[in-house]
């Protein structure tokens, strides 16, 4: 797929944010996912959270590692930087990028794969450092863009669709990033839009490691009997962002009595059941919040919502105490000790 | 056989059990000699190991100035009983071996050519200290002051040098100088039999510095601008972020909010050491990493995404012995090739090729200035010998008038003015595009980076032609790099000759002094010292003025010349290797006598 001109119709409002942008000036090129991917719906939320916040798209970095949801960066933020790397590595590129210019947005956009599995190590670390930044999983439990492999993330018992079974127990990101000292800790669904736009606006407005665990699925290699991840994804195609040529791949989506309870179908006829975490819970409460966690999933459930929250993080620049302003913007003055200064350390080494 | 006799000009080695505290005493050694006037180089000898193990310090003291390792050991101070045997048998021929004699040892265990000079250390120490501790670090004090006695050393220098080591500690100084003198007691009174290896003092250092090419590394980074550091820990190299960390907590902090004008990370590994300053760099800070061998192997991948996607960085490689985990201790020259052609693809990377400490410093520099000027990786190809031993040098200088050179980096005035941005457009035919830095301007100049193909535009593509433009515009940019690259050093015989020597980086000292005494054998050779790859255009030059070009190198592989036939197509035949890898700093004596068989091969053999 060679570049695409994005076609200037269908644009739904010109309404203008407070800094004087359309929700169109947060847009990125044309998608080259599959049709229904639910990572397009993750670049729409972007979109839409930036442009609720007011955000200058231009004040944004957006880096990521290699896969499909990794490319999804060049379908938002068109006039931001962007940063395509190396497969699992994102996070210590964008870490490095956060320590040179402190002053920008830093959103990180990994997948399953590039983070649980080949990336494992540098997810984790960039938790423990309390780098400031977005940091979200396109999570399908799935390699989509090499084909259908298993990622880290998939159900231990799930087929893939040449009909493999997994045999591994499933990373849950979620809970590693709460142990691992994350300071904003969420899951979210590319379905439900509604949930997903202010778990990324809690993100980006947080000041330490935000993390959301996004489930989206993969139409082309986990919509089949047997995945744990394949559902219905409809409704969320007409919203998805970018789309140029939809493609209907799933029956409809059907949503139990419970509010709180989003059931997805699958189908080998189980289902994924999605359960939000209630208004009155606690998300300052580390320790709870992994219970919930666990709890949850004991119950055959995922939970989603803000799941912790660290009013007070701390940020990697606070440990390393370093100047208020970019580095990147120092010149020789400050950063050179010039010529006296060496000769009074040449002077110490005779 | 008479006995070795010389003034100022010997080598001693000290062998030493790791951990016992020998080092200071033995770097006081060292320095005594330089402060009296006469040029020393030491090197440490030491196992991957922390405790137990053998460790060496080898002392060459040359008032002719030669800091190259000579080969031979005159004096051999056998301190372990583990190597003793290796340590006897290292002696020249009418050496000197000094012993602990505690517990003397029976004449077998002795050469006849060689003079033994026993001292029963452990005897002296034991009697004179309680603290088990305190009779371990005396000895070492003992043995320095018995042989400045031994030597005529002016016993005022060492206490000077324990004056300024022990500032504001009063008590350990004073019991260091009652060591001292303990042990020359000793020896003026017992060890009657002295010493053929005499100090005297001298006027030959001048006005050079003593340091090690780590910390001068470290240097070349604070004052050439570094201000993000990612760094995991391996040796050698470990003391480059160390020492960086040290100078930039003197020298970079704001005086009115006490912060920092700079940022180190120990990553988890080398793999995100890199990408942490592929970020920075890709991000506008100058940025670098220090690394040996195996963390260059795992920043690879990150190496190629650097040179294709075209952002700064640099990396200090202080190399060691491999391959895998080899000699994790021993010097060698040997991550050329996998440096110069790290990743997969077409890929190449400028390297840059430090003789000593100063060029440590003055190459740290100019890599940040390479690196954003030329937008891709660029290496400081250093290694165990020059990093981690302290070398006499030329005092480190700076050129106050000088600016940083950040590159090609299109402002936001610029932007607004119009100019045409393609970040990979190659608009002043050096092949360099221009760059913008994220956040710059709101509605233009951002593109997207990738190591992917794209077309001057940024734009992603898989069209062939897009692909060759990109790739043969690399090929220009590094041929300009071969034109800003610090340019090779020629070092022209006595007299006309059509042979020639190429070397480079630890190797110099060493044949400085071959050099010297080939031409007293009547073997002349022009030589080059390359400073960097890619090779100027001086340096096919060089090759094709000579009928024979010797290459000397620290590697099994001739990884230099194998670079030299690859890049100028030089034939084969041309370059003679001269190759020495046993991890141990090459000599002046093995680079002589290669040098020399192979002329008188080339002088007999039809050719
Ligand atoms: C070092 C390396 N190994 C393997 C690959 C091939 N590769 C590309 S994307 C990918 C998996 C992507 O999976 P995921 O992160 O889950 O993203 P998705 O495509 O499912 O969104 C792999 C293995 C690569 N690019 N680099
Ligand atoms: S292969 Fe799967 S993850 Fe990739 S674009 Fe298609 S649907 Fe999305």
């Amino acid at each position: 797929m060679t570049y695409l001109a994005k076609p200037k119709l269908h644009h739904p409002s010109l309404a203008k944010n407070r800094v004087g942008y359309t929700r169109r000036d947060y847009e990125g090129k044309v998608s080259t996912l599959c049709a229904g991917c639910g990572h397009d719906s993750v670049s729409s939320a972007i979109v839409q959270a930036c442009w609720q916040l007011d955000i200058e798209p231009h004040r944004v970095a957006k880096l990521s590692g290699i896969g499909c949801s990794s490319k999804t960066p060049d379908y938002f933020l068109g006039a931001s930087h962007g940063f395509n790397t190396v497969h699992g590595r994102m996070p210590s590129v964008l870490t490095g990028a956060n320590l040179a210019n402190r002053g920008l947005l830093y959103l990180g956009i990994s997948g399953d794969g590039d983070s649980a599995s080949i990336g494992l190590g540098q997810f984790a670390h960039a938790m423990r450092r309390g780098v400031r930044m977005v940091y979200i999983v396109e999570n399908n439990g799935v390699y989509g863009l090499t084909k259908g492999q298993f990622s880290a993330t998939a159900d231990r018992g799930s087929v893939a669709k040449k009909g493999a079974v997994n045999h591994d127990a499933a990373i849950d990101l979620v809970s590693l990033a709460l142990q691992l000292g994350a300071t904003y800790v969420a899951r979210g669904f590319s379905g439900d839009k509604a949930q997903l736009v202010p778990l990324i606006e809690g993100a980006i407005r947080h000041g330490g490691a935000a993390f959301i665990d996004v489930i989206s699925p993969c139409v082309a290699f986990n919509n089949h009997a047997g995945s744990t991840r394949s559902y219905d994804y409809v409704r969320e195609h007409n919203e998805a962002v970018s789309r140029i040529d939809f493609i209907d791949l799933a029956p409809e989506q059907t949503v139990g009595a419970d509010e709180d309870l989003v059931c997805v179908p699958q189908h080998d006829g189980s289902t994924m059941r999605l359960r939000r975490v209630k208004p009155d819970y606690d998300a300052t409460d580390r320790i709870a919040a992994m219970n919930q966690v666990q709890a949850l999933h004991a119950a055959g459930e995922i939970a989603t919502g803000l799941l912790y929250v660290d009013p007070e993080a701390r940020d990697l620049h606070l440990g390393l105490n370093t100047v208020a302003w970019p580095l990147n913007t120092l010149g020789e003055a400050e950063l050179c000790p010039g010529g006296e200064v060496l000769e009074k350390i040449n002077a110490g080494l005779r | 056989m008479s006995r070795i006799e010389a003034v100022n000009d010997f080598v001693v080695k000290f062998a030493n059990v790791n951990g016992s505290g020998s080092a200071s005493a033995n770097e006081l050694f060292a320095k005594a000699i330089l402060r009296m006037g006469v040029p020393v180089s030491p090197r440490n000898i030491f196992p991957s190991n922390i405790q137990g193990l053998p460790t060496w310090y080898e002392v060459r003291v040359s008032e002719a100035g030669w800091l190259g390792r000579r080969g031979g050991v005159d004096m051999m101070v056998a301190m372990n009983p583990q190597t003793w045997d290796q340590d006897v048998k290292e002696i020249s021929p009418g050496g000197y071996l000094f012993y602990d004699s505690t517990k003397p040892l029976p004449p077998e265990a002795f050469r006849k050519d060689v003079e033994v000079i026993a001292m029963p250390v452990t005897a002296i120490c034991n009697a004179t200290y309680e603290d088990s501790r305190q009779r371990q670090l005396f000895k070492n004090i003992m043995v320095l002051g018995a042989l400045s006695q031994l030597m005529d050393m002016d016993p005022a220098v060492i206490e000077r040098l324990f004056a300024e080591q022990y500032r504001g500690k009063e008590k350990l100084l004073d019991s260091n100088v009652r060591a001292l003198h303990a042990g020359r007691e000793f020896a003026r009174d017992h060890l009657t039999q002295g010493l053929g290896l005499k100090v005297r003092r001298a006027d030959k250092v001048g006005n050079r510095i003593f340091l090690d090419g780590n910390s001068a590394a470290a240097l070349g980074c604070v004052y050439g601008g570094a201000t993000v550091c990612a760094w995991y820990p391996i040796t050698p190299s470990s003391s480059v972020a160390e020492a960086f960390d040290k100078y930039c907590s003197k020298y970079r902090v704001d005086p009115a909010t006490g912060q920092h004008r700079y940022a180190i990370v120990q990553a988890e590994d080398e793999i995100a050491s890199i990408g942490m300053i592929t970020g920075a760099g890709w991000n506008g800070a100058r940025a670098f990493t220090a690394t040996s061998g195996p963390g260059v192997s795992l920043m690879t991948e990150f190496l190629g995404l650097a040179y294709f996607a075209e952002i700064p960085l640099t990396i200090i490689d202080v190399q060691r012995g491999g391959p895998s985990t080899g000699m994790p201790t021993r010097t060698q020259q040997a991550d050329l090739i996998s440096s110069a052609y790290a990743s997969h693809g077409d890929t190449k990377h400028v390297l840059l090729l430090p003789q000593d400490p100063r060029e440590c410093f003055e190459h740290a520099a100019a890599a940040l200035d390479l690196a954003d000027r030329l937008q891709t990786p660029v290496f400081v190809m250093t290694d165990l010998d020059i990093g981690m031993n302290q070398r006499l040098c030329e005092p480190l200088a700076w050129d106050e008038s000088r600016t940083y050179d950040r590159g090609k980096v299109m402002t936001a005035e610029e932007l607004e003015a119009g100019k045409d941005f393609g970040r990979y457009k190659d608009v002043d035919g050096d092949g360099i595009p221009w760059r913008t830095l994220p956040g710059t301007h709101p509605t233009r100049g951002a593109y997207f980076t990738r190591g992917t193909t794209r077309d001057e535009y940024a734009r992603y593509s898989e069209a062939g032609p897009d692909y060759l433009r990109n790739v043969e515009r690399l090929l220009r940019k590094f041929a300009t790099a071969a034109t800003l690259v610090p340019q090779p050093v020629l070092k022209p015989a006595a007299q006309k000759t059509r042979l020639g020597v190429i070397y480079f980086g630890s190797t110099a000292p060493a044949m400085d002094e071959a050099l010297e005494a080939l031409d007293a054998a009547d073997i002349h050779l022009d030589g080059l010292r390359l400073r960097a790859f890619p090779f100027p255009q001086s340096v096919r030059d060089f090759i094709a003025a000579h009928d024979q070009v010797f290459v000397v190198e620290q590697n099994r592989d001739a990884q230099m010349r194998t670079l030299l036939i690859n890049e100028l197509e030089v034939a084969p035949a041309r370059l003679t290797k001269v190759l020495h890898f046993d991890g141990t700093p090459i000599t002046a004596r093995f680079i002589t006598q290669a040098i020399t068989r192979h002329v008188h091969a080339l002088a007999t053999t039809p050719r």
